[in-house]
């Protein structure tokens, strides 16, 4: 039985999950083997959101490549802007003025939550457990409602300029993201007890999708989805950006490497973000939210690399520029296509169930992977 | 005071003195008829308002509220919706098993109805075997899900129809069981004798722990067997798409939809009657005075109500656990509520037999 | 023991379930604690954010003046050619040939609303609106000229 998974053999049943499918949060492709209720192989077919970003970007000058990366992982845009940002002040040498540090950590945080309350909605749904979904929404609708206020738009924010930020906080902000953090920490119990503490719940996850260590590391895999196998990889620890060195915080780890862990591991990421942004909260410096900045961006001849931590896992910018206002080649190593590529490994073995815990756990975005 | 009863000897009556008896007979069958095929139309109408309700309230939203008065018509827009769009077939399937499914989840749910007691001396069919009829006769309801799935030539639909048969198969028998258990301390099989026990008490109440063991391994089996969530294995949207009615539309879909709805119904309706006294009043121990106003309310009232209460408990399981696995799923029937209702039905035999009970 | 574990486990696990169904009894019984809008009907109440991107707009003052120079630097700085600077050449007082605007186009269709021509602006000439129901019939409607006919730039702004 084991030596047949990998292969399909007369009489199998191959299913598609996708690109139109519930399970599949968007048009990711699966085309599964299955013996039974048992899945022999999982096999991802990507293409169908194509919209050739990197392509896009390279005809766009570096003020305005930014913005298209908020269409990667819409879910953490900030963080997908941050990293194009961050990547464009090495090329230039821009020195960033510490408020806007401040800020752009506040917003990253902000959104990894929010990130984070999605995911634990939307993948409670995919367990068949409706409620959470709309109860995720109402915290995640919270910081909405204060990204909308200080950045002006929900979703796709376009808030980080290479400099700094585009514009300064809002009046409200604090006491907004005040009232959000005093809102989450009545809430997050409830949590536990709608979803974590479940003994269905706990079934559908514990020793489900196990990824070893070095599976997690052999595929690239990042984030929550690497930090449950006990990988530890939150760039902001290891490579610290912007002000995370200043703050308190732990890299969060599980070491089960089932979706159990990956799941814990996201809950205490969010507390741990909250946590960040109690501390920054009271204590941003004032100053510029911007750099003087030239009015047209030219990258010295080269190749700038930077990677930042999206709720997804590790995001890298990579820019050719051959010194003119665009750059020559650009390239973003995006968390979710590795961590797909595990998906297979994962699965094989386990029940058709399974593959929603797993699907949910990895966290996928669909239009991150495809770009 | 009219009670249903009355109302039907009326015209009982009145029929057999105007008609021949062959005639007022075969007249009163076509109106039962009516009668069940008005209730199914009724009940399906408010019972999907109650879930899309209880849904609403438990996920803070507001529900339905725009077609009539805070959107109780909702339902009705939604059935005519459903009369009037295109019920396909697909071409790959089997034609007549495909058309057929339908009819029988429609058909399995008609029969349960009959021997169901609303009120006092109203019921359609008063046998002498009321609980083993009903468990067998809504065993037949897996067919129509595994003829629903194999005549679609979908895949996911026969997945799901694969996954509901082990499943209803395997709850039927602690669903048994515990029926069992109030079998046996009322020794009857008949509704009637059932509910007539339970006059100075229910079973809920009378059978100390046994019974309340045997009610939740009761609405655990049932849910499973109405092919519920967490037990909506059959369906699992996330997985299967919309299981074994993925391929049906239209009206089709309305009859799965209805006989859902239905066989929950009655589900909950022989719960009521097993463990919680049917029509019966609520009464406590001497209170004389209290036990006069219960009297007041009308035995029908008494029945629907905790029907309802109980729909409403399968709908808060509904919407508060996400779904298990298939494996789980059986794990859960064959090494817990199997083991523990069958140690249970030891329990309530050895307390019938010393007389524990009240 | 195998069977004292076996019960703690059944109770246990009543026991998460029984967890669950008390917060959403909670929430089925506390009806003040929904928090759906029901959009359309709360347009008068609904308040958007002073920065929200809607459209981009050009406001006029009393005097039908605005502040565009015709400078183009909104229709370089957009990533998507969404505003598209015609210019004409009015004659001053003095007798000086001036570069003015003629139209300014904004195709409201292509806008990913991403504030980066409202910032690139040197004259504060356009701003973002709040307004965010834009769907219309047909789809010529949503090409916009941002000044008003006949309007002409302030005075003093260069």
């Amino acid at each position: 039985m084991v030596e047949e998974l990998g292969t399909t053999t007369e009489g199998d049943l191959i299913i598609n999950v996708g690109p139109q499918h519930p399970a599949t949060h968007g048009v990711l492709h699966l085309v599964i083997t299955l013996n039974g209720e048992t899945i022999k192989k999982v096999e991802p077919h990507l293409g169908y959101i194509h919209r050739s970003i990197e392509k896009m970007c390279e005809s766009l000058t570096y003020r305005q490549f930014i913005y298209v990366t908020s269409r990667m992982d819409y879910l953490s845009a900030h963080i997908n802007n941050h990293a194009c940002a961050l990547c464009v002040e090495k090329g230039m040498q821009i020195e960033v003025p510490e408020r806007a540090q401040v800020i752009r950590v506040l917003m990253d945080e902000l959104t990894r939550i929010a990130s984070h309350e999605l995911w634990w909605g939307a993948m409670a749904m995919d367990l068949g457990a409706f409620t959470p979904f709309f109860h995720a929404f109402r915290e995640r609708e919270t910081i909405n409602d204060i990204m909308e206020e200080t950045c002006g738009a929900r979703l796709t924010m376009n808030y980080m300029v290479p400099g700094g930020v585009m514009a300064d906080l809002h009046p409200d902000f604090q006491k907004r993201v005040k009232a959000f953090i005093s809102l989450y920490r009545s809430k997050i119990k409830e949590y536990d007890e709608m979803l974590t503490g479940n003994i269905i719940f706990q079934n559908r996850m514990k020793g489900v999708g196990y990824l070893s260590p070095e599976d997690a590391i052999s595929y690239g895999c990042s984030g929550p989805a690497a930090r449950g196998s006990g990988v530890s990889c939150d760039i902001r620890k290891l490579y610290p950006y912007e002000v995370y060195n200043k703050v308190q915080f732990e890299e969060v780890l599980e070491t089960a490497g089932d979706s159990f862990a990956r799941y814990m591991v996201r809950i205490r990421e969010m507390n741990q973000s909250v946590s960040i942004i109690e501390q920054l909260i009271d204590n941003i410096p004032e100053g510029d939210y911007q750099a003087k900045t030239k009015a047209v961006l030219k990258l010295p001849k080269g190749e700038f690399y930077t990677r930042v931590e999206t709720a997804r896992g590790e995001l890298g910018v990579y820019i050719v520029s051959e010194g003119a206002t665009t750059p020559y080649r650009i390239k973003f190593r995006s968390p979710g296509f590795s961590n797909l590529s595990a998906l297979d490994h994962m699965a094989r073995g386990s029940k058709l169930g399974d593959l929603v815990a797993m699907m949910g756990t990895l966290d996928l975005v669909i239009p991150d992977i495809d770009r | 005071m009219w009670s249903f009863s009355k109302i039907a000897n009326l015209i009982h009556e009145w029929l057999n003195q105007t008609f021949n008896p062959t005639l007022a007979t075969i007249i009163e069958m076509v109106i039962v008829g009516i009668a069940v095929i008005g209730l199914f139309a009724v009940l399906g109408l408010v019972l999907v308002i109650m879930e899309r309700k209880v849904s609403a309230w438990i996920q803070i939203r507001l529900g339905p509220n725009r077609v009539g008065p805070k959107g109780m018509l909702q339902s009705l827009a939604d059935t005519l919706k459903l009369l009037v769009k295109e019920a396909m077939t697909p071409s790959g399937s089997d034609k007549f098993l495909f058309n057929l499914a339908p009819y029988i989840a429609m058909m399995v749910a008609m029969l349960l109805m009959a021997p169901i007691a609303f009120a006092s001396n109203f019921q359609m069919w008063d046998l002498n075997i009321g609980v083993l009829y009903v468990s067998a006769v809504s065993s037949i309801s897996v067919i129509s899900i595994l003829i629903a799935g194999w005549a679609s030539n979908n895949k996911y639909s026969l997945m799901g129809a694969m996954r509901s048969g082990a499943q209803i198969v395997s709850y039927e028998l602690s669903a048994g069981l515990s029926i069992l258990a109030v079998v046996v301390l009322t020794g009857s099989l008949n509704i009637n004798d059932i509910i007539q026990s339970q006059a100075n008490g229910w079973w809920i109440f009378k059978g100390h722990i046994p019974a309340i063991i045997a009610f939740i391994v009761f609405i655990t089996a049932v849910t499973a067997e109405t092919n519920r969530a967490p037990f909506d294995l059959a369906e699992a949207e996330s997985e299967l798409t919309a299981g074994f009615h993925t391929e049906y539309s239209g009206m089709k879909f309305a009859l799965f939809f209805l006989a859902e709805y239905v066989n929950v119904f009655i589900v909950c309706a022989i719960g009521a009657t097993l463990f919680l006294g049917g029509w019966m009043p609520f009464h406590v121990g001497n209170w004389q005075g209290f036990n006069h106003v219960m009297d007041y309310i009308p035995g029908s009232v008494w029945f629907f109500g905790k029907t309802f209460f109980l729909i409403f408990v399968i709908m808060w399981f509904r919407w508060t656990f996400p779904r298990l696995r298939i494996d789980q799923l059986l794990n859960l029937e064959w090494k817990y509520l199997l083991p523990i209702s069958m140690f249970n039905i030891l329990l309530v035999t050895a307390m019938a037999i010393l007389g524990w009970h009240f | 023991m195998f069977l004292v574990k076996y019960i703690k486990e059944v109770f246990g696990a009543i026991k998460s379930l029984l967890v669950g169904m008390r917060r959403t009894l909670y929430y089925f019984t506390h009806h003040k604690e929904i928090i759906t809008q029901q959009y359309p009907d709360n347009r008068e109440t609904l308040k958007l954010p002073d920065r929200f991107k809607g459209e981009v707009v050009m406001p006029h003052d009393a005097n039908n003046e605005h502040r565009c120079t015709g400078c183009t630097a909104c229709e370089l700085a957009c990533p998507n050619g969404t505003i598209k600077v015609v210019t004409k050449f009015d004659i001053t007082p003095e007798g000086k040939k001036k570069k003015a605007i003629d139209k300014l186009v904004y195709h409201l269709e292509l806008c990913t609303m991403c504030n980066l021509c409202v910032i690139a602006c040197p004259s504060d000439a356009i701003v973002m609106d709040q307004t965010f129901e834009h769907s219309v019939f047909n789809r010529a409607e949503l090409t916009k000229v941002l000044n008003k006919p006949g309007s002409k730039i302030m005075d003093g702004v260069e």
